[in-house]
């Protein structure tokens, strides 16, 4: 069923600047849907309610003044629980850090507030964002709200369900592989990965560090620029932000596409259902119709992509991971030495597929076996990146499925990991090259749940993805899950 | 002298690896204070502390402070990288440290001894200090202990590791260099050199081989050398003990090993099957350091003179004499350089003191205290040589006066030697007393005349009572010879 989502965030603050609404009634408003719906959705790990009151009392506070309460003015947003937020539980869906309150706050929160927004809550995740279904996470699985019986996606299931769901009208999230728009296509909401670089790494726990991208998800295009534009740019508590972005992507979002050239990722459809692929031939009829040229195009190293991201990953994180060890913070379970104590702590503290994905990266990396795959796939990492620019050469944009299927069941692809990683088969090659991609909603598949369609972009392209993504958006709107024309305030 | 000490026919090869803590005012990747000796875990952050979700910042002059390094030790300046070495341990916050691998800031150099020598230097490259475990319990160490603190103020702050070519061939060899690299450090105002407090950190790889071969030795890697005198000793007792292995049939096996400064002994720590395998990879939150050439002359620019060559400026303030080595003066000469008290020989010899002068007062006694010894007006300084080189005070006196000068910071030294009613007496004076006393002891002047030598010692003594011990000895001698010289 298609749940109804909130008023968009560029209308909320518009509303709350101009002072037709307060904060606080717009944040009570989510509370309210929260309370009402996440028991069954479980979006949720952490809800901050105390917290979102005190800041709407700020940013009404600031409106009284006459201050600028900033671009998000009382918008509520979710953020996913690998991000780090002051003083409030952050636990990467994982036994190992529960209790643990962060000192400060993520970069990407802390631009958050100065915007105006109010965080509402930490969003659900799978463990260290090691999944594809947000059922790995140690506080339960996320439900999608278009149908509990199904995965959300993942591994930022939780901050595209609450937006689904009408919870809130914005939601952080981090893709390291996907995990931003892999969900957004199964939620039927907009989630961007920006490059690599745009948006500041600080505060966001690490999974796979070079590969890993906070990024906004919206019920609009045009809202998740503006997300964009108060997150992204550069930071000096991050070494590999870049500090050469185009300021206000939400201003060019309606540009258009006309003159531009798209080509149509013909390695992703392959794997695809049947009536994906539908939908991804609709959307790039709609960029034609818009003036685009539109025409197939072949990169036959992508296919290489998902086998090198299954050891570059696993590889950074088994590194990453390390300091989960007991000795500072999180979970410690007693034991006589040190090393007791060390492996008694992972052991209890980390779930099965962290282990896994640990024990792959340690040994992708060991003496003997690293030139064989850890430097194997960086190598391939390397072509794929090539491949990427060689293709971008003729094309402005590149269209495909974001997700093979759309939302499959809860349980169904748990025990067996490889079909679950290949759920972000067309999404991982974007974050090997450092490429923005965005998923857009388009329409539905013929089990009624909703497509995602990807545009991928070279680095620093973001304002050409969002003009795009802006057009596949308005052709959506005159789709449902049918094929039958609707009207764009029937589908809010 | 090289070899193993007690064992003809056998050559020791030592390389040296040395940890040096840069002295900048912030940690390697975090804005935390780099300071020493401070309440336990009162500088940290989430970075220092490896919290969850923090990133690194190369600190620039930490950088700047490597380059010197290379620099001054005659190294490439590469563009470098950053790498993981990932292994546990509690002091260690984030289980791996950040360290330069295979392509370290600076590589191919070498280092000149005192005594001409040339040590190659394989590499110099920056990584991060680890916090400071205390182990409490009987054993003070990790094993058998009761429980065990972490300070975390080290965590993070900026290490050069210099790692030499195995060009070393003898202990007092393996001294002279660890000495000459420590006045390098000091001298590029990167570290302070303290090995007690841990901010200069030795270790030593030692083999034996037989006398001719070219062949290295299974090596052992020598810890815990908290002083250039432990690790002269630590090498001898271990090329020691691998030449017994060997003479009596046995293999050295590769491994780790302490020094245990109680017992003179080094005991293993860890063998070569025990090692960690510490799956180095490319740091994902750093970026590559790029050193332009405009900054690589920038930093060599501003290097002031090192060792080696301030050594050879103050040897050329004797002349023509050689200052020899392991001599005497070539001892007050390192002395001086060690202290930085160069300017002080260099002034006072500029103003007419004689070398010899000028380096014994400054390598014996303002030595004593160089820290105010180099904050000491140079004025001051040289005024006092001047009136010890004039025979206006004796060399005990100027030994008092410069020790209140170095007490008051500086001060007019005429003015010092009139309060501690050191008169200086004029050659009129001097002159006077002599006659004196010649007229007091005809006989014993009569004696002395005719040739009797030791004599000279009588009136000097006479002279010397007669103006409370205020009269230079030499120009007494000299009016002395002068008299007698008289028809």
């Amino acid at each position: 069923m298609r749940p109804s989502p909130a008023r968009t965030a560029s209308a909320l603050a518009d509303a709350v600047r101009s002072g037709s609404t307060t904060a606080a009634a717009v944040v009570e408003e989510s509370l309210a849907a929260i309370a009402h719906g996440d028991g069954e959705v479980h979006a949720f790990v952490t809800v901050l309610a105390d917290d979102a009151r005190r800041q709407a009392a700020e940013v009404d506070r600031r409106v009284a003044a006459g201050e600028d309460p900033g671009p998000l003015a009382g918008v509520p947003v979710a953020v996913k629980d690998n991000l780090c937020t002051r003083g409030a539980p952050t636990t990467c869906g994982s036994r190992i850090l529960e209790g643990w309150h962060p000192p400060y706050d993520a970069t990407v929160v802390a631009r958050l507030r100065q915007a105006g927004a109010v965080v509402v809550g930490k969003s659900n995740m799978d463990e260290f964002a090691m999944g594809s279904s947000t059922e790995t996470s140690a506080f339960g699985p996320t439900r999608n709200p278009w149908d509990t019986s199904r995965v959300p996606g993942g591994s930022s299931g939780g901050s595209a369900a609450a937006v689904a769901a009408g919870f809130v009208p914005l939601a952080l999230g981090s893709d390291t592989g996907g995990s931003i728009r892999q969900p957004a296509a199964l939620c039927g909401v907009v989630g961007l990965k920006p490059t690599y670089g745009a948006v500041s790494r600080y505060g966001l726990v690490a999974f796979a560090s070079s590969l890993d991208q906070v990024g906004p998800f919206a019920t609009s295009v045009v809202d998740a620029a503006l997300l964009f534009d108060v997150i992204g740019g550069h930071d000096p508590l991050d070494s590999t932000s870049l500090d050469r972005l185009p300021p206000r992507m939400a201003s060019v979002v309606g540009d258009g596409v006309d003159g531009l050239s798209v080509g149509v990722l013909t390695e992703h459809l392959d794997g695809a259902a049947p009536d994906v692929v539908r939908r991804v031939h609709e959307a790039a009829e709609a960029c034609a119709a818009a003036g685009a040229s539109v025409e197939e195009v072949s990169v036959p190293e992508v296919r290489y992509g998902l086998s090198a991201y299954y050891l570059i990953a696993p590889a950074e994180a088994s590194s990453n991971l390390a300091r989960y060890d007991g000795v500072r913070f999180g979970l410690r379970v007693a034991a006589d030495d040190v090393v007791a104590m060390n492996t008694a702590t992972r052991t209890a503290g980390f779930g099965a597929e962290v282990k896994r994905r640990i024990m792959l990266g340690t040994y992708a990396l060991s003496a003997g076996y690293v030139d064989a795959y850890y430097n194997q796939a960086l190598r391939v990492r390397t072509l794929i990146a090539e491949a990427f620019a060689t293709t971008y050469r003729r094309f402005d944009l590149l269209l495909g499925p974001t997700s093979p299927t759309t939302a499959f069941a809860l349980g169904a692809k748990l025990e067996d990991p490889l079909a679950m990683y290949l759920s972000d088969v067309c999404t991982i090659p974007s974050n090997l090259a450092g490429h923005p991609a965005i998923s857009v909603p388009f329409g539905t598949g013929d089990d009624g749940l909703p497509v995602g369609v990807q545009l991928m972009a070279p680095a620093l392209a973001e304002n050409t993805l969002l003009r795009a993504a802006a057009v596949v958006e308005a052709a959506a709107a005159l789709v449902d899950g049918d094929g039958n024309a609707v009207g764009v305030e029937e589908q809010r | 002298m090289s070899g193993v000490p007690g064992h003809d026919g056998w050559e020791l090869v030592v390389g040296l690896e040395v940890h040096c803590e840069l002295k900048t005012a912030t940690k390697l990747f975090c804005g935390c204070p780099n300071s020493f000796g401070d309440e336990p875990n009162t500088n940290v952050c989430p970075v220092c502390l490896g919290l969850p979700g923090s990133l690194p910042v190369l600190n620039q002059r930490a950088v700047e402070l490597a380059m010197a390094i290379g620099t001054a030790l005659h190294c490439d300046i590469r563009p470098s990288t950053f790498h993981r070495k990932n292994y546990f341990y509690p002091d260690m916050p984030k289980d791996y440290q950040i360290s330069q691998y295979d392509e370290p800031i600076n590589a191919d150099g070498w280092l000149e001894l005192p005594d001409g020598a040339r040590v190659g230097i394989v590499r110099a490259h920056l990584e991060e200090d680890t916090g400071k475990t205390t182990h409490a319990g009987a054993s003070g160490r990790i094993h058998g202990a009761d429980y065990s603190l972490v300070d975390y103020n080290r965590s993070g702050v900026p290490l050069v590791e210099i790692v030499s070519a195995p060009d070393l061939r003898s202990p007092a060899q393996a001294r002279s260099y660890a000495a000459e690299l420590r006045a390098i450090l000091v001298a590029t105002g990167a570290s302070d050199g303290k090995m007690e407090e841990g901010s200069m950190r030795v270790d030593a790889n030692v083999s034996v081989r037989r006398a001719g071969s070219s062949e290295l030795g299974t090596r052992c890697e020598i810890k815990n050398l908290n002083s250039l005198r432990s690790l002269a000793h630590a090498v001898e007792h271990e090329a020691q003990r691998q030449v017994e292995v060997l003479e009596s049939g046995g293999v050295v096996r590769q491994e780790t090993r302490h020094w245990d400064e109680d017992r003179g002994a080094t005991v293993t720590l860890r063998s070569k099957e025990e090692a960690e395998d510490y799956r180095y990879f490319l740091e994902p939150d750093l970026v590559p350091v790029v050193p332009d050439d405009g900054w690589r002359s920038a930093v060599a620019e501003a290097l002031p003179p090192m060792p080696a060559a301030r050594r050879r400026k103050l040897g050329a303030l004797f002349g023509d004499e050689p200052v020899e080595p392991g001599g005497a003066r070539s001892d007050q000469v390192a002395t001086v350089v060690d202290l930085g008290l160069d300017e002080l020989v260099e002034a006072a010899v500029a103003e007419g003191v004689p070398a010899a002068l000028a380096l014994a007062r400054t390598a014996n006694e303002a030595a004593t205290d160089a820290d105010a010894a180099r904050r000491l007006p140079l004025v001051s300084y040289v005024a006092l040589l001047r009136m010890e080189a004039t025979g206006e005070l004796t060399a005990t006196q100027v030994k008092t006066v410069l020790a209140d000068l170095l007490r008051d910071g500086g001060g007019d030294p005429a003015e010092l030697a009139r309060e501690r009613g050191f008169e200086a007496l004029s050659s009129e004076a001097v002159a006077a007393m002599v006659a004196d006393a010649i007229a007091a002891h005809p006989d014993e002047w009569g004696r002395y005349r005719s040739g009797e030598d030791k004599l000279t010692g009588f009136f000097t003594g006479a002279v010397m009572k007669a103006s409370r011990g205020q009269a230079d000895g030499k120009a007494v001698a000299a009016e002395l010879a002068r008299r007698r010289a008289e028809p």
